[in-house]
């Protein structure tokens, strides 16, 4: 994985250098998405993003929130995919809405998530299981 | 270390459906392991319990993983996914990397982590 690898080498490594310049998928420690085209990467996985957004997804909903120019520090990476250009990224029955709603709809299911866990906490005193 | 071992020089009998190995334990080790089931199709559970199936494509002495042809077990939980068909995993995320029922010959395992715990 020295940096004289030979095209050959790089593409038989666990290197990254095959995806530089690809468009990929960098999946974070706290379930972050982020989307964008690799610059430049280390043995640590720290990476640089060119061009990158969060995708966001509550249910059927998502959105590309644009960010920039990242740098990620490689302990936070969990998973770097190629995204294939052949393929849906998401599926079809999944909607594109704006950053404005799709805010709206991570509170409402935060909000949701919450009354559940205190609803539950009140009834605990049935013993349900 | 000396990659021969690890080739099947006997058939044991494995009946296991699925051996099951942890990534942190004597690193040289499983990384020479890992080398040697290159090609093989192997499904990565991570920490974050995201579960990925796809063939090894290569590994490093991080225990990084490079998978090919991917597909996510739970489909319908990681929509993100779906069209991901070549990752790269960071090592320190791994929890399981479940092994094809051929993968592991477990008499050359002990062989070999016997050795390496002489050292060498």
């Amino acid at each position: 994985m020295s940096s004289w690898a030979g095209p050959d080498e790089i593409f038989l490594s666990t290197s990254l250098a095959g995806f530089l310049d690809k468009k990929l998928i960098v999946l974070l420690r706290d379930g972050r998405k982020l989307l964008g085209t690799l610059c430049s990467f280390d043995q640590f996985a720290n990476v640089v993003l060119q061009g990158a957004c969060e995708r966001v997804i509550v249910g059927e909903l998502y959105c590309d929130v644009p960010l920039g120019l990242y740098v990620i520090r490689g302990e936070n990476v969990v998973l770097i995919g190629e995204l294939d250009r052949e393929k849906d990224e998401l599926p079809a029955h999944m909607t594109c809405v704006s950053e404005a709603e799709i805010r709206k709809a991570e509170k409402a299911e935060r909000e949701a998530r919450d009354l559940k866990g205190s609803m539950r906490k009140r009834m605990e005193f049935l013993d349900f299981d | 270390m000396d990659l021969s071992v690890f080739h099947r020089r006997n058939k044991s009998q494995v009946n296991e459906k699925d051996i099951i190995v942890t990534s942190n334990f004597a690193t040289q080790l499983f990384f020479s392991y890992f080398k040697e089931l290159v090609g093989k199709e192997v499904t990565v559970e991570l920490k974050n319990d995201l579960a990925i199936r796809g063939t090894l494509h290569s590994v490093d002495q991080y225990l990084n993983i490079k998978l090919e042809n991917t597909r996510v077990v739970d489909q319908d939980k990681y929509p993100h996914m779906l069209s991901v068909r070549n990752c790269f995993i960071r090592g320190s995320v791994v929890r399981y990397v479940l092994l094809p029922q051929d993968g592991v010959d477990i008499d050359i395992l002990h062989d070999a982590t016997r050795r390496e715990a002489r050292g060498g």
